[in-house]
């Protein structure tokens, strides 16, 4: 029964890991894209340039489907804290279920509140009130991305609270220790960089996606294809030094605080200076040593702490018990700082062609642009699985075990579940994103059709004639 | 301190009731709709049903996310005991949700071709499920939980009975119902008919649920029959049933001499009279017949400062929803032009 218990357990850890991972794409996605339409729409309506409102109306369509996505599955996690981590939830709820409920109350009512005004509205409202709308969502995808990420880093963190001696629950002492937790304003900036350059990288393949194909077909490539990939790679150039700074403090904060976390994430065993930094390696959590090792001597210090004699820590220092699983972060990090450097030289790469005036004339660095369409993303989950598995064997770091935090759910139910959602998961998020590369193989015209992805508001504009309200008005009793 | 202690849960138990009575009325005519898919199959009529709610599914939904977060944050003891106990109902119903949510976009751009049909039976059989699993677990929390230790420790189907399932297809039927009448409301021709006769055969069944589920409740909990047939309190809940039965006459009435709104607000009366219901059988229980709403809640420093960013937010919500439902305001039909 025993047995039968940790099988739930790990399916109840791995259905989570799964939901929210699909998850953090689709927000990470809307939170880039949106502001990208925020910016198309205000140069549109400063310059009255008509291929910043063609790469509105092209972009806005796909955004529809991002956004769709991202809430229903973004749902399934407002429950699933409960359904799988129900003492978790009795226990954090006070503090984590706060944060939430704020999340909800001044972000997501934004975004929905407005996302049909920008969708449909744009015949309906005037211009200056469609840009407002369209505002409106980008600065709740902004919004929803603190709390979310206050919530999270307070679990990484723990600040401001007192432990209930009856309950075992995290009592609020001080709101803004525990928002402005050690680790919020790191994580924050390195999640919200990292969205805009996932997005940068999906938005500059899909430029250079239609360059390739202009040229295969013998023809000019449109203005705004051009435009969009331009646009893309300054983003690359300038946001990937920026993130590659922001993940390096993010890391010195994760040092000082999670001093486990940063030894497992290198594959340091033993505390010492002069510590080089493992290229590649095997960790081995039951040997206590690092397989295969190589390493570049030094260079561990260097980085974690600026001197060449600096002390890093190892994970010898802490308990078996008290050690994240090592295996899984030092390769996730290993991948994600790789992405973060290919990113950076992309951007480099393309500051070369600006001047040389080949930007949009390279097939080769076309091609180079289109294989990292899913770099950024690629990162975020890697940067993800770095610190949440790194936060184990803790929920609540130092102060809740995951193996505490687990709903009373039997093994069938688990299984039943877990099932479903895999299934359901493919298939919906299969298709969408099937969906999403139709769409975008499908050049932007100029003129773009208008910006709804439906024929509702076709409908609405042709059809809620004023006389049909009035009448509408005066008939319903 | 002890009064505030003592105010705070019932306060957050009235924004709470209010918060799923929101989205119970909004999301359920979206979700009758979908439901009304399956009687419908014109293309033209299905593209302007679904065109009166997209511009406003995505807000009602929120309403359901604000529902879980306000339990999460202010009574994470039901939240950790609901949510165990509900589980399977609980992930087909979001799962269903999924289904019906992405079917929006997603049968739009695939227009045309085979996919387009699975994503409209999605929608239809996502509403449908979505709908049964609310009544469902709405029925599973009066029925009550068992709790050991203030956890959850019964069986994985035990909210499974028949009473449940009654609660099930009462709210498909009551949610259709909501659908049809708000598309009495929203369309013009033949649409609007033929949502008009099914409105009225919605509405008779829906009666016979409320019946049903009424004197059905009273039977489960010996407090719940006290509260309902003793002296004083019966002074107080005597206006419900009453207030149904005239309602259903209005309702009749309405869709006979053709108002266009009156009948979905008869509807919206009649949910309102049920929750208001179900909020009298159960109070003052969070988890029904064990944990009362003091018994789950989370600390008053918690609760008060969630109360101070409720107070701000909700009434900004709440305007700029009311002015997002107003840019979409009117009849949109299918009489001209599209075809």
């Amino acid at each position: 029964m025993q047995n039968a218990h940790d099988i739930a357990f790990l399916l109840a850890r791995f259905q989570f890991a799964f939901t929210v991972g699909v998850h953090i794409i689709f927000p990470a996605f809307s939170i880039g894209l949106a502001a990208y339409l925020a910016v198309l729409e205000g140069i549109w309506l400063a310059t009255g340039r008509q291929v910043f409102l063609d790469l509105y109306r092209y972009w806005i369509k796909a955004f529809s489907i991002v956004f769709g996505m991202g809430v229903v599955s973004g749902l399934v996690m407002a429950y699933e804290f409960g359904t799988n981590w129900s003492v978790f939830s009795k226990k954090a709820g006070p503090i984590t279920g706060v944060l939430l409920s704020y999340e909800v109350m001044t972000a997501f009512f934004l975004e929905a509140g407005f996302l049909g005004v920008m969708l449909f509205g744009m015949n309906k409202v005037g211009r200056g009130l469609h840009f407002a709308a369209t505002c409106c969502v980008s600065v709740g995808t902004l919004i929803s991305m603190t709390w979310i990420l206050a919530s999270n880093s307070w679990m990484q963190t723990p600040r401001g609270y007192r432990i209930d001696p009856s309950s075992g629950q995290f009592l609020p002492d001080d709101w803004l220790a525990i928002i402005f937790n050690p680790s919020f304003p790191f994580r924050l900036v390195h999640m919200g960089l990292a969205a805009f350059l996932s997005v940068a990288f999906a938005v500059g393949a899909t430029g250079a996606w239609h360059l390739l194909k202009a040229r295969r077909q013998g023809k000019m490539s449109t203005e705004p294809v051009r435009v969009m990939f331009s646009m893309a790679m300054w983003m690359a150039t300038i946001v990937a030094p920026i993130q590659i700074m922001a993940g390096d403090a993010h890391g010195l904060n994760t040092l000082k605080y999670q001093p486990a976390k940063l030894a497992a994430m290198e594959g340091d065993w033993n505390s010492e200076g002069r510590a080089p930094e493992l290229l590649f390696g095997i960790p081995n959590m039951t040997t206590e040593r690092t397989d295969y090792a190589v390493g570049i001597p030094l260079l561990g210090s260097l980085i974690l702490t600026h001197s060449l004699d600096g002390k890093v820590p190892g994970m010898k220092d802490f308990p078996r018990d008290q050690r994240p699983p090592s295996p899984i972060i030092f390769f996730s990090f290993r991948i994600m700082v790789g992405l973060g450097v290919l990113m950076m030289l992309v951007g480099l790469w393309s500051l070369w062609h600006r001047r040389n005036s080949t930007l949009f004339l390279s097939p080769l660095f076309h091609r180079v642009a289109l294989c990292m369409a899913p770099a950024g993303f690629l990162a975020l989950l890697c940067g993800w699985v770095t610190t949440e598995v790194g936060r184990q064997p803790w929920t609540v770091y130092g102060l809740l075990r995951t193996t505490k935090s687990v709903s009373p759910i039997v093994l069938s139910s688990m299984v039943v579940s877990m099932t479903v959602f895999v299934v359901v998961y493919v298939i919906v998020f299969g298709s969408g994103l099937g969906i999403l590369v139709r769409m975008l193989g499908r050049a932007p015209e100029e003129g773009e059709r208008n910006a709804d992805p439906s024929h509702a508001s076709d409908l609405l504009a042709t059809h809620m004639h004023p006389a049909v309200v009035d009448a509408s008005t005066t008939k319903g009793a | 301190m002890m009064d505030f202690a003592h105010w705070l849960p019932i306060v957050w138990a009235i924004i709470l009731i209010a918060a799923i009575s929101i989205y119970v009325v909004l999301d359920g005519f979206d979700l009758g709709i979908g439901m009304l898919f399956m009687t419908e199959r014109d293309e033209t009529r299905r593209n302007v049903m679904i065109s009166t709610i997209a511009p406003v599914w995505d807000g009602n939904e929120t309403w359901m996310v604000l529902g879980g977060a306000v339990l999460y944050g202010v009574f994470p003891g039901a939240y950790a005991t609901l949510l165990p106990a509900f589980y399977l109902p609980i992930v087909l119903m979001l799962v269903a949700l999924i289904f019906r949510g992405v079917a929006f976009e997603f049968r739009v751009v695939t227009k045309g071709t085979s996919r387009a049909r699975h994503w409209d039976f999605g929608f239809m059989t996502g509403s449908a499920v979505a709908a049964f699993c609310q009544g469902a677990i709405l029925g599973g929390v009066i029925q009550g939980v068992k709790v050991t230790d203030g956890a959850f420790s019964g069986g994985s189907l035990d909210w499974l009975t028949p009473f449940t399932i009654l609660c099930g297809l009462s709210v498909m039927c009551g949610y259709a119902l909501l659908g049809a009448t708000w598309l009495v409301w929203r369309t013009t021709g033949g649409l609007e008919e033929s949502c008009r006769h099914a409105a009225s055969r919605l509405a008779v069944g829906l009666f016979v649920g409320i019946v049903a589920v009424s004197f059905w409740t009273p039977l489960l909990h010996a407090p719940y029959l006290r509260r309902w047939t003793e002296w004083p309190n019966i002074a107080f809940v005597a206006p419900v049933p009453v207030l149904v039965v005239v309602l259903g006459l209005l309702l009749a009435a309405s869709l006979r001499k053709g108002h266009s709104r009156v009948p979905f607000l008869c509807a919206l009366g009649w949910f309102f009279l049920c929750l208001s219901g179900l909020g009298i059988t159960v109070w003052p229980y969070a988890v029904p017949p064990t944990l009362s709403l003091w018994d789950v809640s989370s600390p008053p420093s918690s609760q008060f400062f969630q109360l101070v960013g409720t107070a701000i937010m909700l009434p900004i919500i709440l305007a700029y929803t009311i002015y997002s439902y107003h840019v979409f305001r009117g009849k949109v039909s299918d009489a001209d032009g599209y075809h």
